[in-house]
């Protein structure tokens, strides 16, 4: 815990948010920076960050969190998956509550389906070994993150030789999306605070293209408050400079070539394909599917279920929000027929999500 | 008691019913005798104010590190009896007890719970027992009832929260509900974090004794933690409150797995703490009390009260941020990224 203090001292915020003031300070323009990470998202609602930032920066949350930006398809997909008999859905608690065209897995559950929450998908591998006659599907959602612990389970499950595990696969890969919205002349990012978890997986070169393609300055910035307010400096003085480069803050775990071992692991047992983004739309290259020798785990490949036509709500803004391109409170549902309990919207379901932070911790 | 298990007859209100009550649940909780038992207790009257209060219990795991669901059905309904300054006097045990429950962890769990009474003085007065069919319940559900009397002069409540007042808390926070949560199945995190379960009703009452009408608001923070609880307060008693995170105890154990989780020990359970509204001249005393106290060597002043009716709670963050708090809005849930 000592640890942790360290990147919470008021003192060295002090000086940071005074390195900021000044760095801003002649430039006469403000800097948008959009964060695309849900750690991110959290942690500086929580902090209350924004509320320290001179007006000259404003930092805006960009489609960071894994289970907003699932498109609603999937979620009718899992709750059909879900009514099948001797099925059992395991996934990742916020899933649970997202709710999809015309139900939710919350909703399914309470009408008898089988939904387990688990904390590791290693977990849903041991519920497929333990009940031998009923197919488990694991809902893979999640980015470069999580897909490696997928990715184990299912080497785990290949080398057990289970017959009844499955992924309904919906992992996404960064950073297609943020060059998606850097190219966005709607949407004016000065800089990306780059995501600290996924960046360790995939290394802070990934992000080179994106520089070199769109001039976007790239910081890949750790969780802790001090982390967020030196790499929002760091951005700060590129955009004065005139300059964008790849920069590393987070430089205590994340490395130029990421983890090497889990990128294997994520190569060997996944292929890129094209991907929907919700609110975004498709994005080339920027999912992730089961590569043919493992495509018998393949949920939506071997499962098949008759899926409602998709229906989002019409007033719904998760989508202009994901993009950084509205706030919580441009929504009409926001608070009122959206909350916590009863969201509309993905974005009101996580705890990383921006409405569901906005509603928790904004002033 | 011939089987180890709990079976449905057990709970059939004939043979095998009259062999559990009379040979595990009367003289481990009561100590009342055959020849006593009607179907109701009868209390002797007491003059002043009566508190009354009722609680269920569904914990899972019904064991825990540093309680089990037992000790934690005396102590949370005690404690609400405490909260509005009553002392406790008897209580009721309601037992739901899922078919196949082993005998010897109900016998464990019904001698935590009468050394839990025994340590808050209140008495176990009546019961009932239930048994349905393997499935329909988890293990053991416990419903305790609690009545207390409140002595004269003492007013105490949620609505009563002053501005000017400072806000104390008795000890560390989050320690319950991560103490739970690290125990459940399927989530291997071996923290050492033990539950701060305990009973109130001592440190209330020297609270009451020692600051009289200085002592305006006590609640504990339980189900949604800190954060559900103080909102609660600024909406009853229409007043702004402001918090400092630097100043809330929460042990180095706690903090870690809540960041590991991504959990705010702000919004997680405890069920030994209670959070005190003093008038300002009244702090330092109500603080040395809870510090000499057995339940709150950890005590500290953490946030104010402010003349605004708007019911808004504020936390200024360790690194000098400010961030609204709003009750729990559905459950924490274990982040995945």
């Amino acid at each position: 815990m000592k640890h942790l203090n360290e990147y919470r001292d008021p003192e060295l915020a002090g000086l940071q948010l005074q390195a900021i003031r000044q760095v801003v300070a002649d430039g006469k323009r403000t800097m948008t920076f959009m964060e695309v990470c849900g750690t991110h998202t959290m942690a500086i609602y929580q902090q209350g960050l924004r509320s320290l930032m001179p007006e000259q920066i404003r930092l805006i949350s960009g489609p960071g969190c894994p289970v907003c930006v699932t498109p609603v398809g999937y979620v009718d997909q899992a709750v059909a998956l879900a009514r099948r008999a001797n099925t059992i859905i395991a996934t990742f608690g916020d899933m649970v509550r997202v709710p999809g065209s015309s139900s939710s897995l919350q909703q399914e559950k309470a009408r008898g389906a089988t939904i387990k929450i688990v904390y590791s998908p290693l977990d849903a591998v041991a519920l497929a070994e333990r009940h031998p006659g009923t197919d488990v599907v694991f809902l893979g959602v999640g980015f470069e993150t999580t897909a490696p612990t997928v990715a184990g389970a299912i080497l785990t499950a290949a080398r057990n030789k289970l017959t009844n595990f499955y992924v309904l696969c919906a992992h996404k890969t960064m950073p297609g999306p943020m060059a998606a919205l850097a190219g966005d002349p709607e949407l004016q990012v000065d800089g990306y605070l780059c995501p600290a978890h996924v960046s360790a997986i995939i290394g802070a070169n990934a992000y080179l293209p994106l520089v070199e393609a769109y001039h976007v300055p790239c910081v890949v910035t750790g969780f802790e408050p001090l982390d967020v307010l030196q790499g929002v400096l760091m951005l700060a003085r590129q955009v004065v400079a005139g300059v964008a480069r790849v920069e590393t803050q987070y430089r205590r775990v994340v490395k130029p070539q990421g983890n090497l071992k889990a990128r294997a692991l994520l190569d060997k047992v996944f292929v890129a394909c094209d991907a929907r983004w919700r609110g975004i739309g498709d994005i080339p290259g920027s999912g992730l599917q089961l590569r043919a020798d493992f495509a018998r785990f393949d949920a939506a490949r071997q499962l098949p279920v008759a899926i409602e036509p998709p229906v989002e709500h019409p007033g719904c803004l998760c989508g202009e929000i994901l993009k950084g391109k509205g706030s919580p409170h441009d929504c009409p549902l926001f608070r009122t027929i959206c909350t916590p309990e009863d969201p509309v919207g993905a974005c009101m379901v996580s705890s990383e999500g921006t409405c569901a932070a906005e509603y928790k911790y904004g002033t | 008691m011939k089987s180890e298990v709990i079976l449905l007859g057990h709970g059939s209100g004939g043979r095998l019913s009259h062999d559990l009550l009379d040979n595990l649940i009367l003289p481990i909780l009561s100590g009342i005798s055959q020849r006593e038992q009607n179907d109701a207790a009868v209390l002797d009257a007491v003059s002043g104010r009566l508190a009354f209060t009722t609680d269920s219990y569904v914990v899972d795991p019904i064991f825990f590190p540093g309680g089990n669901i037992g000790d934690l059905a005396i102590h949370g309904t005690v404690n609400d009896l405490a909260m509005t300054g009553a002392a406790p006097l008897a209580i009721s045990v309601g037992l739901i007890i899922e078919e196949g429950l082993a005998i010897n962890e109900l016998k464990t769990i019904l001698e935590s719970m009468r050394a839990a009474a025994d340590a808050t003085g209140v008495k176990i007065v009546t019961g009932d027992t239930k048994v349905v069919p393997r499935g329909k319940a988890d293990k053991l559900f416990i419903n305790t009832t609690g009545i207390g009397v409140i002595a004269e002069g003492v007013d105490i409540s949620g609505s009563n929260a002053q501005p000017g007042d400072k806000i104390l808390i008795n000890g560390t926070i989050g320690d319950h509900g991560m103490a739970v949560l690290s125990s459940r199945e399927g989530l291997q995190l071996e923290s050492g974090i033990v539950t701060d379960s305990a009973p109130l009703n001592g440190l209330v009452k020297q609270l009451v004794l020692g600051l009289g009408s200085h002592l305006h608001t006590l609640r504990d923070p339980t189900r949604g933690g800190l954060a559900t609880t103080l909102k609660e307060i600024a909406l009853q008693s229409q007043v702004e409150i402001t918090m400092q995170e630097s100043a809330l105890p929460v042990t180095p154990a706690v903090a870690s797995a809540c960041a590991i989780l991504g959990l705010d020990p702000l919004f997680v359970a405890n069920e030994g703490k209670l959070l005190a509204f003093v008038a300002a001249e009244a702090a330092d005393q109500a603080l040395a009390i809870m510090q000499c106290h057995e339940f709150g060597g950890q005590a500290a002043i953490i946030g104010d009260v402010i003349a605004s009716a708007n019911g808004k709670v504020r936390l200024h963050t360790a690194i000098g941020g400010l961030r609204a708090i709003e009750m729990l809005a559905g459950e924490q849930l274990p982040r995945i990224c």
